[in-house]
């Protein structure tokens, strides 16, 4: 089975803090590896490092997939609507107009569609971010507290849209800090405890 | 590759010309003419003497109007890293959000030209002059504006800072650009042109540089 991410002893240092050192992993299709650890002990760090958006202090990642990430930040417009919002992100991911529409009505937003993005709640714009990296169609999910301010109802959604993800050969990473009950998935703890949060 | 970079473009004007924003530099620009002749006193050869260059002076705040709204945004929202995750450089980027600010202020700019010349009594070659010079230096502010928005992005009241930084680099266009109405100031033109030109060749890297260490 191909991998989808390779990482060779990585080295994060952020400031003068050593977050972690020498973590190897691979993710291959189907994965699903939840990144658990203190607050402040690297996990955004990582899924930002894997992303490319920060530079490598040490060792080695290989990408020979799409990625998209999910984080604290919707990256949405806050004067378009939803539907709009969303469809700005489909020429840049040379995604079909069709595939929002699909990822809008997988994460229940289809009746949202018209309510400009300011208006929306936590978890409705948490369900926003996570339909943008459905629509996305990459290979490769980064999700940063997926299930944050998500009620029952959204996690369920959440669930499912994984699940129909990694069936079509797609892998996750994320950072929660509480368990997502993923079927089959893979913990990997970050962080050396001594940087960690309080203790 | 053009249809990523195509709805960026589209996006950077709509956010520029949107909510009634592309009346901004249009109402600065009038402003200063309107307030002008206060200020210096209504003769008529001293508003015409002295009226080209002030309206230069105004040209380059006008660009740097939105200084705030051009990175910084983007940067808080996370639009930024959502496209450069999209493998879009930052030099592309850059080079597209400025052609975007050029036309989005540079485009209103001259067409507020005509009534702020009305204003100041300006002749019709003076205006002709200046429509010139402003079109060739638009490229060049806009990549002014561009660079002092990236480099103080994460600065809070970044733009007070943003004008100092950028006004030194701005000087060179504004002495040939102003020049180009004095009899005696020939090859103005051309020099204005090689400002202009030079700023917006490097702007691209320099802009992409700052937005790269954004992310840091």
């Amino acid at each position: 089975m191909t991998a989808l991410l390779v990482a060779d002893r990585l080295v994060c240092v952020r400031g003068d803090r050593l977050l972690f050192e020498n973590l190897s992993f691979t993710l291959t299709p189907g994965d699903a590896v939840w990144l658990t650890g203190p607050n402040g002990a690297g996990k955004s760090s990582l899924l930002r490092l894997v992303a490319d958006l920060l530079p490598l202090t040490a060792g080695q990642i290989t990408r020979p997939a799409s990625i998209a990430l999910a984080d604290e930040r919707a990256a949405l417009d806050s004067e378009l609507t939803l539907a709009r919002a969303l469809g700005f992100w489909a020429p840049l991911d040379g995604a079909d107009p069709a595939a929002v529409a699909a990822a809008m009505t997988a994460m229940a937003l289809a009746p949202l569609a018209d309510v400009p993005v300011a208006m929306l709640s936590t978890g409705q714009r948490k369900r926003a971010v996570l339909a943008r990296t459905i629509a996305s169609g990459a290979q490769l999910w980064l999700l940063d507290e997926p299930g944050n301010g998500l009620d029952d109802a959204a996690l369920v959604l959440l669930r499912a849209a994984v699940a129909v993800h990694r069936a079509g050969g797609g892998a996750v990473l994320f950072a929660s800090h509480f368990d997502l009950a993923l079927p089959g998935q893979r913990q990997m703890p970050i962080g050396d405890e001594r940087y960690g949060g309080p203790r | 590759m053009i249809r990523p970079l195509a709805a960026l473009f589209v996006r950077d004007l709509r956010r520029a010309w949107g909510s009634g924003t592309i009346w901004l530099p249009v109402a600065f620009f009038l402003l200063v003419a309107m307030l002008y002749p206060f200020a210096v006193g209504p003769d008529r050869a001293t508003l015409a003497r002295t009226g080209g260059g002030m309206m230069w002076v105004a040209a380059l705040l006008a660009a740097l109007l939105p200084v705030d709204r051009l990175v910084r945004p983007d940067w808080e929202s996370g639009m930024l890293d959502q496209i450069a995750l999209r493998g879009i450089s930052d030099e592309a980027l850059a080079a597209v959000r400025t052609f975007a600010h050029a036309v989005g202020f540079g485009v209103p700019l001259l067409a507020a030209l005509l009534p702020a010349a009305a204003l100041l009594g300006l002749s019709m070659v003076q205006v002709q002059l200046l429509a010139t010079g402003l079109a060739i230096a638009v490229p060049g502010l806009a990549t002014l504006a561009m660079l002092s928005a990236a480099l103080t992005a994460s600065l809070r009241g970044g733009s007070a800072i943003a004008g100092l930084l950028v006004l030194p680099l701005a000087v060179p266009m504004l002495i040939f650009g102003a020049g180009l109405a004095n009899p005696a100031g020939a090859g103005a033109l051309e020099l204005l042109a090689a400002s202009s030109l030079l700023l917006t060749a490097i702007g691209p890297f320099a802009i992409g540089a700052a937005l790269r260490a954004l992310r840091e």
